[in-house]
């Protein structure tokens, strides 16, 4: 039960984006090592310049 | 066993479709229209779908995509489907399926619904997986790239110029949408207002305090939205600040405008992501909601299977059954805006090819259904009442007298008390005359859920569907008119470079300022417009949408037939025919057309007879000579449209016949195969 939770919170952080910029520093660990990784503040900036760049919502 | 059960979905739903075909008493249920919805999506999901994910597109489930080829940890990313899925429902759901069934319920409940049902399942769902397929098989290349590279460079500038043209006319559209649903209405004004310092308290949170965590910061602002639409029932019970609120259609076009402009050229992270956010946490709430309350209710729907009005008289919008039920309903049953998102973000997180089934086409069956329920939300409320909510005062009358005798003399019943009743009991001061499809909408939402939640909340219901659909069309009209920005920044840097800068102030302005002032232009003379503006606007909206549809759909079909699938080209090409056929249609009516209500032409000339003959009053008079020049600028835009969608057709043919002659035709831009097993070692 608690892990079918933890499953469904996972899901739902992943669906908000909360956890964007964890995933992003697994990715930064493994494709550029030694590389210093944006901070938290400076991923999500990023990001949402990014994301709102292009078409993204409709109508 | 398992051809059983798709044997009884298929006779189920035969039964539901045929039940509300044919059904002709006073009301039916509304759990006919559900069943028959639910039958056809599960056959359309189960059989075409699947047939067209392996037979046409061949997709195979062993090619890298390049979500796994180009993954950077950032927006090329594999992504579980149902995440996927999430994403690109909330990019696709706007205020569109919500609005366009409402206005095409003037015809009666059935050519709405059966359009729906037919063109998702055939077209739209079609053209959107099939969009993201193609998409995905060029590494996210967006339609008007694709539209290039495959057809050459007259199918990419149609797509640019088709894209913003729709973008102009949509965002107008919309937020006439809003004035209409604010205009003297202190609740709804008060609370559309405050969603602004909420999503910039969002967004600060966002940025300042916890980086990044929109779980929370969306929960802390969706509970301060909830609490402003009970804060704008106390404003509306205060004496001086009701009237503080109490705007005219004018200075809210103003304030429309103005608040468009500005949340352009702020930072994104101040309002517009953070309105997003607050936007589809409220939007996956409310229809999940709406969902269950329609099922647990299961309301009867009062209006006629089909009216009168099939004719060209409805009152809502002129124009006949045939073309224009198709034009009304763009979205929810095939709308052109979504290859736009389906060739943006969404083709860069598939971690497989054959998700293109569950993310394209199943995301626009979701859409499809949220139209279903607004067809639902329009028809269970008694027809009179519905005519009297959605009808201008040019049509029925400006007085309520005048407007009900009107209305019961077509025979749908209706009282000045029962208005007056209905008003007082969501909280307004009158319900005539509401034009635009977001008030009478929120009249049935806030009859559904006060009936499954709670009836002595019906002024809270119907405030919180107005600032629901409110949120919803704040963000359209924001993101809108940035991407507008964007695109006319890339073609003005043609001419001068600096222009090209994205992030360069004065051009930021600029451009902005020129996007704003499009559409405002055409929010203005709709605001002005005594037959209320809709019924121009909104079948303009229409064919503009089909028109990218149209755009999409040759691109999709030219493509196939450059990969040898001409005998499968009917796929995208019946419903690319049948997109032809209506918007041509509805642009020689609208254009030609005598009745004043549907042609441009003959409504321009009317009224300069009037002018001339000093048949108007002073004020009519005064806004004359304007709304004469916007007949006619509609009548050449509408053309303009059709044109630009048959210069396509065009050339997707003349590749066509290229292909099939055996000549020289443009490479095909895929990316080049490449293994699932030689990316992951």
């Amino acid at each position: 039960m608690s892990h079918r939770l933890l499953q469904l919170w996972k899901l739902l952080r992943t669906l908000a984006t909360d956890d964007a910029y964890e995933r992003y520093l697994v990715h930064h660990q493994q494709a550029h090592q030694g590389a210093r990784p944006l901070s938290r503040r400076e991923f999500y900036l990023g990001e949402q310049q990014r994301k709102w760049t292009g078409v993204s919502r409709c109508c | 066993m398992k051809k059983l059960f798709w044997i009884l979905i298929a006779v189920i739903g035969a039964c539901a479709v045929g039940g509300i075909a044919l059904h002709r008493g006073e009301t039916i249920n509304a759990m006919w229209i559900v069943v028959a919805a639910v039958c056809v999506y599960a056959i359309g999901y189960r059989f075409y779908s699947a047939w067209v994910v392996a037979r046409v597109l061949s997709a195979d489930p062993n090619r890298a995509t390049p979500a796994l080829r180009l993954n950077n940890g950032r927006d090329f990313m594999p992504t579980h489907r149902w995440i996927v899925f999430g994403h690109h429902f909330a990019a696709i759901a706007g205020p569109g399926p919500l609005i366009g069934p409402t206005l095409a319920a003037q015809f009666g409940y059935l050519p709405g619904t059966l359009w729906i049902l037919v063109g998702a399942v055939l077209g739209g769902c079609v053209q959107d997986m099939t969009i993201l397929f193609l998409s995905t098989r060029r590494d996210g290349r967006s339609l008007g790239q694709m539209a290039r590279d495959e057809l050459g460079p007259v199918g990419g500038l149609a797509a640019i110029v088709g894209t913003l043209t729709i973008m102009i006319i949509l965002i107008a559209v919309l937020g006439l949408v809003v004035v209409n649903a604010m205009k003297h209405s202190p609740w709804a004004t008060a609370t559309v207002f405050a969603t602004i310092p909420i999503a910039v308290l969002v967004g600060l949170y966002l940025r300042n305090i916890r980086p990044g965590r929109v779980l929370e910061a969306s929960l802390i602002g969706v509970a301060l939205l909830l609490f402003a639409v009970v804060g704008g029932g106390w404003i509306n019970e205060h004496p001086t600040l009701r009237a503080l609120f109490d705007l005219d259609s004018k200075p809210l076009a103003w304030f429309v405008i103005g608040y468009g402009f500005v949340a352009a050229v702020l930072p994104v992270w101040l309002l517009l992501a953070p309105r997003d956010y607050l936007s589809t946490f409220l939007k996956l709430g409310t229809v999940l909601l709406l969902a269950i309350a329609v099922v647990v209710m299961s309301p009867e729907i009062k209006m006629p299977a089909v009216t009168q009005f099939i004719d060209g008289t409805g009152p809502i919008f002129g124009g006949a059954l045939f073309p224009f039920v198709f034009i009304t309903i763009a979205c929810g049953a095939i709308s052109g805006f979504h290859a736009l998102v389906s060739s943006g973000t969404t083709p860069k997180l598939i971690g497989s090819e054959t998700d293109v089934r569950l993310i394209g086409y199943g995301s626009m069956m979701l859409e499809s259904v949220v139209a279903i329920m607004a067809m639902i939300a329009a028809t269970l409320l008694d027809p009179g009442v519905y005519f009297a909510i959605n009808s201008g005062p040019g049509v029925v009358g400006a007085t309520a007298d005048a407007a009900v005798a009107t209305i019961t003399s077509w025979g749908f019943p209706v009282t000045a008390e029962q208005m007056h009743a209905l008003a007082a009991e969501m909280g307004e001061s009158t319900l005539f005359a509401r034009t635009g499809g977001a008030p009478s909408l929120a009249v049935g939402m806030a009859n559904i859920f006060a009936s499954v939640f709670g009836q002595g909340l019906l002024a809270l219901w119907y405030h919180f569907a107005i600032m629901f659909e409110a949120v919803f069309i704040l963000t359209t009209l924001d993101a809108g008119t940035r991407v507008g920005r964007f695109m006319l920044q890339d073609a003005l840097g043609h001419v001068w470079r600096p222009l090209a800068r994205t992030s360069w102030y004065p051009s930021v302005l600029i451009t902005s300022a020129l996007v704003v002032a499009g559409w405002g232009y055409f929010l203005y003379i709709g605001v002005v417009d005594p037959n209320g503006g809709i019924n121009i606007l909104w079948p303009l909206f229409g064919i503009a949408n089909q028109l990218l549809a149209g755009i999409a759909l040759c691109v999709a079909t030219g493509i196939l037939v450059k990969h040898g699938k001409l005998r499968y080209a009917w796929v995208t090409g019946v419903p690319l025919a049948w997109l032809a056929i209506i918007t041509t249609v509805a642009t020689w009516e609208k254009v030609v057309s005598q009745d004043v209500r549907v042609g441009f032409l003959a409504a321009a000339e009317q009224l300069a007879d009037k002018l001339a003959s000093g048949a108007l009053s002073p004020e009519q008079a005064a806004v004359a000579p304007q709304l004469i020049f916007n007949q006619r600028l509609d009548a050449a835009l509408a053309i303009l449209l059709t044109a630009i969608l048959w210069i396509v057709i065009a050339d997707m043919l003349r590749v066509s016949w290229r292909v099939v002659k055996g000549l020289p035709v443009p490479p095909s831009s895929e990316a080049p195969a490449i293994a699932l097993a030689e990316v992951r070692s």
